[in-house]
């Protein structure tokens, strides 16, 4: 198979997984409940209010003109109206909290993988001495720490005890949204604080974002650790058997060059398809991270429509969840593809 | 006949024994340890009318938000309640959430699990698609939605970590069956004329019960992990009796008076139950699946 029919077979692959999420996310939020519109006014007081939603929301249609206009919509980047007064598009409101989650993802999904690979590699070193135990522990133990819980540790540590770093928000209330660069009156913008404010060329900004980025996404990233630790120590302890180190040993190479520089470099595609794997359970726990910081992304825009039983929007949140994950890992296997040819064969 | 002995070899496999964990090395330590914090806390919740030392529900028994002193070792919550006695019978709830979503998980992802793989074909392909798609979409976003739509109840939160986790013990149970399926003690049985059932039940899945043990302990961990976070979004089971998650929910808007202790125990004593349930995963995963490393 070369590169090209294998890219081209995956991306086909995607889209029937595509469409059974969605399907799935039908089926939840508006098949299985029988009405939402009933469930968010929880008790059939107001008819003519009840009667006026499903026709603005198009509930009132046959259920399978709505699926139909569902996906359609979708197709249209149109992810229905949302159930609070106004009857406001979701996909808008989706739209601008989308780069603080993506911003929140990135930078743990860094520090995550950071964190595994030097302590995976620790191990690996140490194997079977106590400092190879400890830190096997110690991924265990990040897997059994609800996140949030770690949150509220940080916040009530290095936040409001030591006053070292803000507690929640993306920024300062009195400071502006960076901008990004403005170049004869064309707006470039990412929507990615950290991003922007250096377009905007204002370090000051950069510093700001990044201090209200530190604890969220290091609670995250903590709790994403542990898979990755496992991950490089079980592959690090192969690869560090083999001849080639051996080999890159004998000829006197410092042991930090044999290790990062040589074996490292042979475990890390693994390590590209678990940050793959594990995006799903990122996005899980930034819902909570969020909710924990008040970081105002889509988990906290999920969480605050739920609290609202503003069930249209809670699906287009999901929606974009779950495409926002199968793009991910359609991604992931197309660069691991492209980095490592023995796919291909 | 054939049975006991399969029976025996399965029940060595499964229970070492208790003195002979110790001499497995790590895994065998992480397995008995485990075993011993998940005994405590079970019986500790049981057990908990008995030892608590005031009504857990009961408020202004001391001054609001004192921290933890000589009479309130714990320290007392926002409305002046005795937190050692919500930290000790808090974990009600989540045990009952976590082992009705486990029940639920076993009971529909492993026999689906099992007739598919055996069965095959266009019927396999099917199933696996649904379950790779459940599988890959983020676990704690399903369960939410599941569990916006279901409302409030134990039932309801069981079930929606359920649907979420059924992928795993579809998947594992899978693939399991398709390499033991073609083994040669398989096809003898099948030479010598036993029916699918008999081989399905009685060859094949005593091999598989090792698999589900280990993804049944941790999926243990992740549904009182999952019940923890769903109650902190506010989707919790409404309920007067104490409940950790609740204690840590409430705590969440107290952290800036410092009362450090209203979030701290309880905390800790759901990631102790997790991590009892995840040391018994990883201990007997080691065990029972022999890797190239050791």
């Amino acid at each position: 198979m070369t590169l090209r029919t294998y890219i081209i077979s995956r991306i086909l692959l995607t889209i029937p997984m595509i469409f059974i999420l969605l399907t799935m996310v039908f089926i939840v939020v508006r098949v299985l409940p029988g009405d939402p519109v009933l469930l968010h006014f929880e008790k059939a007081e107001n008819p003519e209010a009840m009667e006026e939603m499903r026709r603005k929301l198009g509930l009132d249609k046959p259920l399978w003109i709505q699926y139909f206009d569902y996906l359609s919509g979708l197709l249209r980047g149109d992810l229905g109206k949302s159930m609070a007064p106004g009857f406001y598009p979701v996909a808008q409101q989706i739209f601008s909290a989308f780069p603080a989650t993506l911003e929140l993802a990135i930078f743990s999904m860094i520090i995550a993988v950071l964190i595994g690979i030097f302590l995976g590699v620790e191990a690996a070193k140490a194997y079977n001495k106590p400092k190879d135990h400890a830190i096997r522990i110690f991924g265990i133990v990040t897997y059994a720490i609800p996140v949030f819980f770690l949150g509220m540790i940080f916040q009530i540590t290095l936040g409001v005890g030591l006053h070292l770093l803000p507690v929640g928000l993306r920024k300062s209330p009195t400071m502006d949204a960076p901008v990004g660069l403005n170049i004869g009156g064309i707006n470039l913008s990412t929507g990615l604080y950290t991003v922007d404010s250096l377009l905007e060329g204002n370090i000051y900004k950069f510093v700001e974002s990044l201090r209200y980025l530190v604890l969220p996404s290091l609670t995250l990233g903590l709790v994403l650790s542990g898979v990755f630790i496992r991950l490089t120590r079980s592959n690090m302890l192969e690869t560090l058997r083999l001849d080639f180190v051996t080999a890159a040993k004998a000829r006197g190479l410092k042991e930090r060059v044999v290790t990062y520089g040589y074996a490292l470099r042979n475990a890390f595609l693994p390590v590209l398809t678990m940050m793959g794997l594990q995006f799903a359970t990122l996005l899980g726990g930034a819902i909570l991270t969020e909710t924990t910081f008040s970081w105002p992304g889509l988990g906290r825009y999920i969480v605050d429509r739920i609290n609202f039983r503003d069930y249209t929007a809670i699906q287009g949140a999901i929606v974009v969840f779950g495409i926002f994950v199968s793009i991910v890992s359609l991604v992931v296997d197309l660069l691991y593809a492209y980095l490592d040819p023995r796919i291909r064969l | 006949m054939k049975t006991p002995a399969i029976k025996k070899s399965m029940l060595s496999r499964i229970i070492p024994g208790l003195t002979s964990l110790t001499k497995r090395g790590l895994a065998g330590w992480l397995v008995l340890f485990g075993a011993i914090i998940v005994a405590s806390i079970i019986i500790m919740t049981l057990i908990a009318p008995w030892i608590r030392p005031h009504d857990p529900s009961a408020i202004e028994i001391g001054p609001p938000l004192s921290p933890p002193s000589l009479q309130f070792p714990f320290g007392t919550t926002d409305m002046g309640g005795d937190m050692l006695s919500r930290v000790i019978s808090g974990g009600g709830i989540m045990l009952q959430v976590a082992a009705l979503s486990v029940i639920i998980c076993l009971a529909a992802g492993a026999p689906l699990g099992l007739f598919s793989s055996y069965v095959g074909g266009i019927t396999d392909r099917v199933f696996c698609l649904i379950m790779d798609s459940v599988y890959a979409f983020p676990s704690l976003v399903l369960a939410i939605a599941i569990a916006a739509m279901l409302g409030k109840g134990v039932v309801n939160m069981a079930l929606s970590i359920a649907v979420v986790y059924v992928p795993s013990y579809f998947r594992v149970i899978r693939s399991q069956v398709l390499s033991i399926k073609e083994m040669s003690y398989v096809e003898a049985a099948r030479a010598v004329g036993a029916k699918s059932g008999t081989i399905l039940f009685r060859y094949i899945l005593p091999n598989v019960v090792p698999s589900i043990v280990v993804i049944l302990t941790v999926n243990f961990a992740d549904a009182i992990l999952t019940a923890a976070g769903l109650t902190f979004i506010g989707l919790g089971v409404p309920v007067d009796v104490p409940d950790w998650g609740w204690d840590l929910t409430n705590g969440r808007r107290l952290l800036n008076s410092g009362a450090w202790w209203v979030i701290t125990f309880p905390g800790l004593m759901v990631i102790l139950l997790a991590l009892g349930f995840t040391f018994m995963g990883e201990g007997l995963s080691e065990l029972l699946n022999p890797r190239l490393e050791d």
